[in-house]
């Protein structure tokens, strides 16, 4: 009896909790495949897929967004991996006199409520013209996507054993062929996972282009969030799900490439 | 480049907050600013600050359960669950919950449904409360995996003394294993109070009227009046609350000393 109370009672929670994180989920879902759908009627009145032939077309200012932040988001990443992977061996692997100081101060960004340095960068960039460019939001996403790049690739060269590297020198490899050969391919899957989250940071970034993109560039975010301000519930959920997938896509992945015992330790 | 694209506009942000438009020093910004907004700086504060202990909460019980939980299915769906919005990005959250919470959402009709609320008392939760929720709802995923890892990676012979000499779950938790993974907490809850203390979609998109957060007062003031002056009168205050909250990180983080 007590045992059937207790599994009522976690059920109950864990019922409760599915129901509070998957509920907005649910709800997005809903908007997404209706046509009409007005108070006080608890599901839609009409259902079907008109909306999505709308924001799917290819004429639409949503596929528009969709490429332009594919590009901003694949430029980024390059950019950061660019920086990051050499940053990353320097700090994680050679003793680098103040790493952690260096990690610190990386991090101070991070630490500050970055709207407000947005729009200062924003009214920076119209002065010497790099408001509404491609080139001016990549360099917003990627100055705050490199902190956390150079922060997971450090994390991922630390945690590697440095004896096989020694190994490969003691055989005779070079400084260089050793750290490409043997060394890069074990940071592999660190770099790859802060590869990943970079994109997905810069697809997901409202904020920075709303300020440095407007008029001209406009990313998917923006465009759901003008269809949201605008009532156009059903543009608005459809265009969120193109951002849900990626997202959800890495949080499931992410176990594969990060474990939380090594998630602990940045911070 | 964090150089350039930090600390040069932080600098022009802070010269702006002191000078008037003409370059004279002054205060004028700021007292026009709380004039204007004082309001909803407390707004804010409150917010912020009842989102963080809200989330530290959550993130602690689901860590702790994750770790002391005694039914391995239970933990295992527990752990399948609570995830979930950890990427999902603030503007996508903010779009969900406007829907989710609104007066005839899907929240207020599934507890309709169940007969747990009346249908004409039903009021939205799109106000301050909305945005508290969507901010937990976003950020509890990320404290609780930081605070989690923490908690697996510690001593268990201490916790297992614990329980053999009958101290019960909730009493291990709070005295035993909440003590050692504190400095991760901390960490995890100033990332997330900066966070929040920085996102302008969601207060928008949840809560579009009087009073709101004060990032969508600088976004206002930038975009309607082209008014930087109090924009970043109002940006030296949220730089003030988080300074507040970087340095209890940074004490943290130098005093423990470990990290990486």
């Amino acid at each position: 009896m007590r045992a059937a109370l207790g599994w009522l009672l976690r059920g109950g929670l864990l019922g409760g909790l599915a129901f509070l994180i998957f509920g907005p989920l649910a709800n997005l879902v809903l908007w997404a495949v209706a046509i009409q759908w007005y108070f006080p009627h608890k599901l839609p009145l009409t259902w079907g897929f008109k909306y999505w032939g709308e924001v799917f077309k290819p004429t639409s200012d949503t596929i528009a967004a969709l490429g332009t932040s594919v590009l901003i988001a694949s430029i980024t990443v390059l950019v950061c991996l660019l920086l990051a992977v050499p940053a990353g061996y320097a700090l994680g692997r050679a003793q680098v006199p103040g790493r952690r100081l260096i990690l610190l101060l990386l991090l101070l960004p991070q630490a500050f409520p970055n709207l407000a340095v947005y729009f200062n960068i924003a009214r920076l960039f119209y002065m010497v013209g790099l408001n509404g460019t491609i080139a001016g939001v990549v360099l917003v996403h990627a100055a705050h996507g490199l902190v956390i790049a150079v922060w997971i690739a450090t994390a991922a060269f630390a945690a590697i054993d440095p004896e096989l590297e020694l190994a490969a020198r003691n055989i005779g490899a070079s400084a260089l062929h050793t750290a490409l050969t043997v060394t890069l391919p074990l940071a592999m899957p660190g770099v790859t996972a802060s590869g990943i989250f970079v994109f997905l940071e810069s697809l997901d970034e409202f904020t920075g282009t709303y300020f440095v993109g407007v008029p001209d560039v406009t990313t998917l975010p923006l465009v759901m969030f003008t269809a949201s301000l605008a009532g156009n519930y059903q543009i608005a959920a459809i265009t969120a799900l193109v951002l849900l997938v990626p997202a959800v896509g890495f949080m499931l992945l992410i176990e594969r490439f990060l474990k939380a015992e090594m998630l602990a330790k940045i911070g | 480049m964090v150089l350039a694209l930090f600390v040069y506009p932080l600098g022009m942000s802070l010269v702006s907050a002191f000078t008037t438009k003409e370059g004279a020093p002054s205060l004028d910004n700021f007292a026009k600013a709380f004039e204007l907004y004082g309001n909803d700086i407390v707004f804010t504060v409150v917010i912020v600050v009842a989102s963080t202990v809200l989330t530290g909460l959550f993130a602690a019980a689901i860590g702790g359960y994750l770790v002391l939980g005694a039914h391995p299915a239970a933990v295992a769906v527990l752990k399948s669950l609570y995830r979930w919005p950890l990427f999902i990005p603030f503007i996508v959250a903010a779009q969900c919950m406007r829907t989710f919470l609104a007066k005839n959402g899907l929240m207020n009709n599934t507890l309709a449904t169940l007969g747990l609320v009346d249908v004409g008392s039903l009021a939205g939760l799109l106000d301050w409360r909305g945005i508290i929720v969507t901010f937990v709802w976003k950020e509890t995923p990320f404290v609780a995996l930081l605070v989690s890892g923490a908690m697996a990676s510690l001593d268990r012979a201490t916790i297992e003394a614990a329980a053999n000499l009958g101290a019960g779950g909730l009493r291990i938790l709070v005295e035993i294993i909440l003590p050692q993974v504190a400095g991760v907490m901390v960490v995890g809850l100033t990332l997330a109070f900066v966070t929040m203390l920085s996102v302008l979609s969601v207060p928008i998109m949840i809560s579009g009227g009087s009073p709101t957060m004060i990032t969508v007062d600088m976004a206002f003031r930038v975009n309607s009046y082209g008014d930087y002056g109090v924009a970043n009168a109002l940006a030296f205050v949220s730089y003030a609350i988080a300074g507040l909250a970087a340095w209890i990180y940074l004490r943290r983080n130098l005093a423990s000393g470990g990290g990486l």
